[in-house]
């Protein structure tokens, strides 16, 4: 397979071929992360900025682990003490990062498009980590990571993703990567957190959780998107964590293998139990150890070798 | 395009045994001898000479398989190499590991392959075979043992062939 992108911008953009092909990159990176000498000289001499302008405990450190042991030099920007607090433009903020030569840009940033623009107008690499409700293609790919380890396979699974839907970049991604390999995604929610019209991207609607996750093979909770208003669109979150929030009776009439997915940070309690959360069908922290083998691979393709 | 059979598959067969007969012989009574076959090639030959002492020692030996991408020193020249899996699953602290390749160059490929195999431990000593030896090294490395010693111009090409993944096996020398 010959790699070609300069940015990773999304996963609607990405071809079947090119998603496997990042996979099967990283399984060869995995097992840096599991040696005493965590580290390769692959990166070196490369320069990885990540630009955050939302907040992020997982993917920014996820990112810059993933850079480091592969010997590149990271910087780290968060939107509170940069100077677009003194009100410089992400433009403004882009081309100046970019006399300083780095060689990748990792953005995260609320409004949808944000990385699209960098990368029209900057040489750097730009990877999406996150632009607003609309993409954050790392973590659909560490989600299929994930899934084909587990489950072996990546096709004809029934995949459930439950939550806010309307307000999920992770939602959003997942389907685009899922529908691809010919999955059977079903999305549940409350009426006002599924968007109009999401069955034109080939996924089912169920209002009810408990029809929606029997037999599923994957379930995949999401967290109520306060920073977006996520709150507003329901009564409560005591009636959102009765009638979507997963317990164990959900999980037990799913498949006998099912595995169950949360993107974090977790609200326990309230999308999910502490019961399912720890339990042992749960593969929360598994995607968490294996984000960092996705990106190393990300970030090899993009910088890794002569554009 | 011309080419030249320098080793055909009976002298390659011939040219493992005695491979395999001086790795034994110089490591004699070590009790901690790996083989470390690098990708691609390198990992087909290392299962022979593993398969070779097994004939003859009654012994086998760990046996791994190493990719030495990430360790290149021009990766940044080469459009996307794949990075394929290193698969060594036993210690090497302390072992004596003999690393297998088809052709000896540069070096640079045993330059990173000493690199990469530093990162998973502390090997006690690294010894290099190699099936052919075709000179011109820019690097100060030479080979513990060597299958056939054979300079070849620098517009030729050595190309080892292995039925594991060729078809057939044969050594030749073509023009670039």
């Amino acid at each position: 397979m010959n790699w070609k992108r300069k940015d990773l911008l999304g996963i609607r953009d990405l071809s079947k071929e090119e998603m496997l092909f990042i996979l099967d990159t990283a399984e060869s990176f995995k097992d840096i992360s599991k040696r005493e000498i965590k580290k390769v000289p692959t990166l070196r001499g490369k320069t990885v900025i990540t630009l955050f302008y939302e907040p992020s405990t997982r993917t920014r450190t996820s990112f810059e682990i993933a850079a480091k042991r592969l010997s590149a030099d990271t910087i780290n920007i968060s939107s509170s003490t940069s100077s677009s607090t003194k009100g410089e433009s992400l433009k403004d903020t882009a081309r100046n990062l970019e006399s300083m030569r780095p060689d990748a840009i990792v953005i995260r940033h609320g409004m949808p498009g944000a990385p699209h623009m960098l990368a029209g107008i900057l040489d750097s690499s730009i990877i999406n980590g996150g632009d607003g409700a609309h993409e954050h293609p790392t973590q659909a790919l560490l989600d299929l990571f994930t899934m084909r380890d587990k489950k072996g396979r990546i096709d004809g699974l029934k995949v459930v993703i439950v939550g806010d839907i309307a307000h999920s970049r992770v939602a959003r991604s997942n389907i685009f990567s899922l529908k691809s390999f010919g999955n059977d995604v079903i999305c549940c929610g409350p009426p006002t957190m599924i968007p109009p019209h999401i069955e034109t991207l080939g996924v089912k609607v169920e209002y009810d959780l408990k029809r929606a996750v029997r037999k599923a093979d994957v379930i995949m909770m999401l967290r109520i998107q306060k920073e977006r208003g996520g709150t507003t669109y329901i009564p409560s979150t005591k009636e959102y964590s009765t009638l979507y929030g997963l317990g164990r009776e959900h999980v037990e009439s799913a498949a006998d293998d099912v595995i169950i997915m949360h993107p974090g940070p977790m609200n326990r309690g309230i999308e999910i139990s502490d019961e399912v959360a720890d339990g042992p069908s749960s593969v929360i922290l598994d995607q968490v150890e294996n984000g960092v083998a996705v990106r190393m691979a990300v970030l090899y393709l993009l910088i890794g070798g002569e554009a | 395009m011309k080419k030249r059979v320098i080793l055909d598959k009976k002298a390659i067969g011939r040219t493992v045994t005695r491979i395999t007969h001086e790795i034994l012989e110089k490591n004699a009574g070590c009790t901690e001898l790996c083989l470390i076959g690098i990708r691609t090639r390198g990992v087909y030959l290392s299962q022979r000479v593993h398969a070779k002492v097994t004939d003859v020692e009654g012994i086998t030996l760990p046996i791994g398989a190493l990719d030495i991408t990430m360790y290149r020193d021009d990766i940044s020249k080469l459009r996307w190499p794949e990075v394929k899996k290193t698969e060594i699953s036993f210690d090497v602290n302390n072992m004596t590991v003999v690393l297998v390749d088809d052709v000896l160059h540069t070096g640079r490929t045993t330059r990173a392959a000493i690199d990469a195999i530093m990162d998973l431990g502390r090997p006690k000593r690294i010894q290099l075979a190699v099936l052919v030896d075709r000179g011109e090294r820019e690097l100060p490395i030479h080979p513990d043992y060597a299958g056939i010693v054979c300079p070849v111009n620098e517009n030729e090409e050595v190309l080892v062939r292995m039925s594991e993944i060729d078809g057939k096996d044969e050594v030749v020398i073509v023009k670039a």
